[in-house]
């Protein structure tokens, strides 16, 4: 193994923890364009328009209309009050994600990745996606802006995910099951990538998480980090102050940056970054790669990677398909080793068991992914003070995931 | 002082013809075989041998490629062993340069500095790695260069003339030109449209080029070595050896691979006599 295999805890500390990444699209060691010569004038080409763009105001005004009056923006700060009751510590509040149009924050970014493909005139939309929320949220702007769609879905994937994929179809967009390597989120976003390879004059790839070649880490940070900035007014309304802690899941990574960056300078504020433990980091079966990950290459970008010693790409296992990838966004790779944010680990049965607790207390099934976030809360809170804020993204609703659930507590539907 | 890539393509331009470059997946489909395969290709007509890292996520490349990783890796492949396959070759092989091609991942989890190093000593001549473009020659193009290994680059139909001098710049041995915008092994290259590029390339450099992807018969090759300085083929000898595990695999396969490389390197041979 290298030196550079290790963990690089030793870097210095900015002045900023927001002003990443640099103009090579760096946070410390991680991220970067490390992409095939064919993407890279593609690249070159996006990171141009997204520059013109993020300082339109006339996109600004189209983003913000669509963001409004087509999601259903700002999505509501709900103070959990019988959740809190229950726990007895720390106040609860939710960042209602989950109430967006498609029932996620994916659609935050496809809104506003759909505007610069249009701007860019690329006629042709692709996408990969783990568990469907994606895919479903591309298929649908693409919808609305007429666009061909294709959709890459691994394999296995495709058939735990039968109801997404039937949303994705009536939306109009093409699901194309992915066997190549072990038909999973990963093989994907492989495929899609050799797709936009294939396709490169027509074809804008719209890339769901916080990750990828610069500048996709950014432009899905900026396009989620509404997330964030609407907690903040939101929170000083409710309470007139900021929240102690901040606690959402990471898969990729997209939903947790787009509540966190916004707060990523007030020191009070810890934030709390939650990985699907799976099975337990002991075995194979998690995707834990910041806690149990190494630094590596893939997908355009240098980031946690759950890997072994050959730097050979492991498969990662949670009983979410949303949280199924063995990367990361760089950026949460950045913030790991700066210690500006906590990463936790949560097991499959913590996050049902959280599930349950949610859909009880307050009547709200949440998302398998969230349900991890939820399971870290339901730890932390009742070890704070009564007058302690917590807010949790709720990122997503659980409507997909009834049939997993119902599987893992052995009911039939 | 001249690298093997260079000697060979400085003879080959004496000879008036272009090079057969051939390329084949270390430990695929075993070790033993592999090595078996690589020792044979020179004789059989190849005149720089590409040997593949295998990797489980290549990105840039099509299923027969992909297969040919995966069962290598199956087969205990390992950035170790690709090294050990390549010290073994050398002990009967002074000559004939041979080049690492994959991704940048492996490397990176060897560690540069003692990959450089030990690729050196194994006997390794250059580097081709897909997802290394110029803007990330610190990684490992520029120390590879200072250690005395070639690093060929990859242009490609998208690489326009504002940008072939930055991909051009910390180039060394060869130019490899992908044929296609796509995947390795999927459609056959246009040759009119090829022998463009290579002129247009060789506008910005006096480099051989050579051209791949989508490169499968010896037509094809004598075809395209008409103008270009070396054809390279990949994913029809990976799947010939694919094809031979039905027949047994080893010997079946070595005489796959070397069959298709002898009609190719006739290919080669006659290409710039097809040409006035």
């Amino acid at each position: 193994m290298s030196q550079k295999g290790q963990n690089p805890v030793n870097q210095q500390l900015p002045n900023s923890f927001r002003a990443g990444p640099d103009e090579e699209g760096r946070f410390g060691l991680f991220g970067g364009r490390f992409v095939a010569e064919t993407l890279m004038p593609l690249i070159l080409d996006l990171q141009e328009h997204w520059n013109a763009a993020r300082k339109d105001p006339e996109f600004k005004a189209e983003l913000d209309g669509l963001n409004r009056h087509y999601i259903g923006r700002p999505s509501p700060l709900y103070y959990a009050e019988r959740l809190t009751e229950e726990l007895g510590g720390a106040k609860i509040y939710f960042k209602r994600d989950e109430l967006n149009h498609t029932g996620s924050h994916k659609i935050n970014n496809c809104v506003g990745q759909i505007l610069l493909a249009r701007k860019m005139g690329k006629t042709r939309i692709i996408a990969e996606t783990g568990a469907g929320q994606h895919g479903v949220a591309t298929a649908t702007v693409c919808a609305r802006f007429g666009l061909p769609c294709v959709v890459y879905m691994g394999a296995t994937d495709v058939e735990r995910q039968a109801p997404n994929v039937f949303r994705m179809k009536l939306l109009g967009a093409e699901v194309i099951p992915v066997t190549a390597g072990h038909g999973t989120l990963k093989d994907a976003m492989n495929e899609a990538l050799r797709d936009w390879v294939t396709n490169v004059d027509s074809t804008y790839y719209l890339i769901g998480t916080a990750a990828g070649p610069h500048p996709y880490p950014e432009l899905v940070r900026e396009f989620q980090s509404v997330i964030g900035k609407e907690t903040r007014e939101q929170m000083m309304a409710a309470e007139g102050r900021l929240p102690d802690m901040l606690v959402a899941a990471v898969g990729g990574g997209s939903n947790a940056i787009g509540l966190f960056h916004p707060f990523l300078d007030d020191k009070d504020v810890s934030i709390v970054g939650v990985e699907a433990g799976g099975k337990g980091l002991e075995g194979e079966e998690h995707c834990a790669s910041l806690t149990a990950g190494a630094p590596g290459v893939l997908h355009g970008n240098r980031t946690y990677l759950l890997q072994n010693s050959d730097g050979q790409i492991k498969e990662g296992h949670s009983i979410s398909a949303g949280l199924d990838y063995p990367g990361i966004g760089p950026e949460h790779s950045w913030l790991k080793d700066t210690r500006r944010v906590e990463y936790v680990p949560i097991m499959d049965q913590e996050a049902l068991a959280a599930f349950q607790m949610l859909t009880r207390t307050e009547g709200i099934i949440p998302a398998l992914e969230p349900a991890h976030a939820l399971a870290e809360v339901i730890k932390r809170a009742p070890k704070m003070d009564r007058d302690q804020i917590i807010v949790m993204n709720l990122c997503g609703r659980g409507d997909k995931d009834v049939h997993t659930v119902a599987k893992h507590l052995g009911m039939e539907i | 002082m001249t690298t093997r890539i260079e000697a060979r393509f400085a003879r080959l331009k004496e000879e008036g013809r272009p090079a057969l470059v051939t390329f084949v997946m270390a430990g695929d489909p075993d070790h033993e075989t592999a090595l078996k395969i690589v020792e044979a290709l020179p004789a059989a007509g190849a005149d720089v041998i590409e040997l593949g890292m295998p990797f489980s996520d290549p990105m840039a490349d099509g299923p027969s490629i992909q297969k040919a990783g995966l069962r290598a890796l199956k087969a205990g492949a390992s950035m170790q062993r690709t090294l050990s396959l390549v010290k073994d070759f050398r002990k009967g092989d002074g000559d004939t340069p041979i080049i690492l091609m994959g991704y940048f991942n492996p490397i990176y989890i060897y560690g540069v500095e003692a990959f450089v190093k030990d690729a050196l000593e194994a006997g390794v001549d250059g580097l081709i790695v897909v997802d290394l473009p110029p803007e990330m020659d610190d990684e490992l193009c520029l120390p590879a260069l200072d250690a005395g290994l070639n690093f060929i680059r990859l242009a490609t139909p998208t690489t326009d003339d504002k940008r072939l001098p930055a991909v051009l710049k910390n180039t060394s041995g060869f130019v490899y030109y992908v044929s296609i915008t796509g995947i390795t092994g999927s459609a056959a290259p246009d040759a009119g449209k090829v022998a463009a590029a290579v002129s247009r390339i060789k506008r910005h450099t006096d480099l051989p080029v050579c051209v791949g992807f989508g490169v499968r018969t010896a037509e094809q090759a004598a075809e395209i070595g008409g103008n270009a300085d070396g054809v390279v083929v990949g994913s029809a000898l990976v799947s010939a050896i694919e094809a031979s595990s039905e027949k047994g695999g080893g010997d079946a396969a070595l005489k796959a691979v070397t069959d298709i490389v002898a009609s190719l390197a006739e290919g080669v041979r006659s290409a710039r006599l097809a040409k006035p």
